[in-house]
Parts: structure tokens; sequence; C-alpha cells
């Protein structure tokens, strides 16, 4: 067991067990099982809505198509968008593994970047639903769409908050406890390609059905 | 370059060779991912198919894609009993959920 309890300069430090490596029981490292339940969790909220969905759509004797009044070009510059970024986080967490940390932090900047541009996006189409006044109280779809995409767009602030705790303050661990500072953005990772799985299921949904 | 991580990584098999092929695979998959973005758009969107068609279109697409990103970018194509342990405990209660209010609608049918 890699728990052990020192004394340093007059107070106790206990470490955190199996933050680095593997437990032997489970094979993986407690954050990397952590976030997996956490995304089980989250796989029944969003899986909870869509049920919603697919309920008020087959029940419904009219449904609209996202298409007809969507705008689907901004959908899809935020599909590219949100993929580009999960592609530049998976190459962050092989530059750390590589040893390189200054490559590392360019690509979190760059999901950091990304995830700003998809917020961005989604704004304008927001203003421009709104400004049509396309509300969530106009009609079942228009409320389903905004409690997915909004749900979804509070899960991206979320990943935008630990990207930027990790870039700018997190990094300091690299010196100290280099693999447990890879390991976050391993973990970070696998919760920001889940978001990028919810919206690439989102897309179609939405706007193109 | 500080090539320490490597050495610490070197348990779970990786070696910098391992690692920079991985990384071309990302790339590649990437591509993959924004092909079948323009794909879906131009089958659905493009050709304006009635809904049947662009559900199913739609949700095959979607699901290669899922596929490619829980495979390949959340490495479920090589990862730990445990996890596939909970992914299908959760597929079973997505399952549920799903099934629950339809089944409760299609009981009220002709009532």
């Amino acid at each position: 067991m890699d728990a052990h309890a020192h004394a340093a300069g007059g107070h106790h430090e206990l470490e955190i067990p199996y933050n680095v490596h593997p437990r032997p029981d489970t094979g993986l490292y407690n954050a990397k099982f952590g976030v997996w339940l956490f995304l089980a969790s989250e796989v029944m909220l969003f899986g909870a809505l869509f049920s919603s969905y697919i309920l008020l759509r087959s029940g419904a004797p009219n449904w609209p198509r996202g298409w007809e009044f969507l705008d689907v070009r901004l959908a899809t510059l935020n599909t590219f968008i949100l993929i580009a970024s999960s592609v530049t986080v998976i190459m962050a967490w092989s530059y750390l593994r590589l040893g390189d940390l200054k490559k590392g932090r360019i690509f979190i900047a760059l999901t950091l970047l990304c995830s700003f541009g998809f917020l961005i996006v989604k704004g304008f189409e927001y203003t421009h639903e709104f400004h049509e006044h396309r509300l969530p109280s106009t009609n079942n779809f228009m409320a389903i769409y905004f409690t997915l995409t909004g749900l979804h767009g509070l899960h991206v602030i979320g990943g935008m908050v630990v990207f930027a705790y990790l870039l700018l303050i997190g990094h300091k661990m690299w010196h100290t406890e280099r693999e447990r500072y890879t390991n976050r953005i391993e973990v970070i990772g696998l919760y920001w390609h889940f978001v990028d799985l919810v919206w690439i299921f989102l897309f179609p949904t939405l706007y193109l059905m | 370059m500080d090539h320490d991580v490597t050495h610490e990584h070197a348990h779970h098999g990786h070696t910098p060779e391992e690692i920079r092929k991985e990384m071309r695979v990302y790339l590649i998959i990437f591509g993959a991912l924004a092909l079948l973005t323009g794909l879906t758009v131009w089958a659905c969107y493009g050709l304006q198919m009635p809904p049947h068609k662009a559900i199913l279109i739609a949700l095959l697409i979607a699901g290669t894609k899922g596929f490619l990103v829980a495979g390949f970018f959340m490495h479920l194509l090589n990862e730990k009993k445990l996890i596939y342990g909970v992914l299908i405990l959760t597929v079973f209660f997505f399952g549920v959920l799903l099934w629950g209010p339809w089944h409760h609608v299609y009981d009220m049918f002709g009532k």
C-alpha cells in the first residue's frame, strides 16, 4: 500500500493512495476509475433527456424538423470545433507522456480556445433564436432544444474551468509529480471526449432529423 | 525535452515511438470524424431526406463517430475489464430508461 503518513516540518501529510499507480484490484488509478463512474452517471443524465425527446417526438402529431429554422451551418461548424478540441486534448496528453510540457500546454491552450469558440458560436445561435422569438416556451421542440444544448453548454463551461486551471495554475505539479499531472490531463480528456460524444448525437438529433 | 515521464509510463507498455504512432492514429481518426460529419450534413440536410431515412442514416453515422471517439480517443478498445463492467451496467440501465416511458405510452394505445 502506497498510503503513508509522515511528519514534515511539524505537520502531518497524508498521501492519497493510488493517484498515480494502479490499484492492484482494479488495475486503474483511482481518478481514472472515478471519472468513468462519473461518466456513467452522466450517460444516465443525458439518457433521461434523450428519452424525453423520443417520447415527446413519438407522441406528437407533427414534429418540426430542426434544419427548417435552426442554423445548420453554425451547428456543423461547432461540430468541427468540438471534434478538433478532442484531438487537441489527446495530443496534449500524448506530448506530456513524451515529457514535453511546453507542447502539452500549447495543446491544452488550443483546447481551451476551441471550447471558447464553441460557446461563441452557440451564443450567436441562441441570440438568433431569441431574436426570432423562439423561446423554450414556444413549443416542445424548442423546450427540449434549449434544455439539451443548455445542459451540454454547461458541461463545456465546466471543462473550460478545469482546462484553465490545469493550464495556468495546475501545471506547477509537473515539476514535482509529473505522472500525476499527466494523469489529470488524461482524466479531464476522458470527460471532454464524453462532452464531444454527446454533441455527436445531439447535432443530428436536433438539427438534421 | 525531458524523457522522465516516458520512462515512468514504461509500465503501461508505451515507448516514445509507440506514443508517436498513436498520435498519427489520432490525426487519422480526426480526419474520419470530419469526413463523417460532412457526410451526415450532406445526406440529411443536403438531400433533405424524408424523416425515417434521415433518422436511420443520421443515427448510423453518429454511431460510427461515437465508436471512433470512444474506441480510440477514450481507449475503450483496450481498456480494463472493470470499465467494461461499469459500461455494460450503464447501457442496461440506459435501455431501461428508454424502454420504461415507451412501454407506458404504447400500453395506453386504444384505451
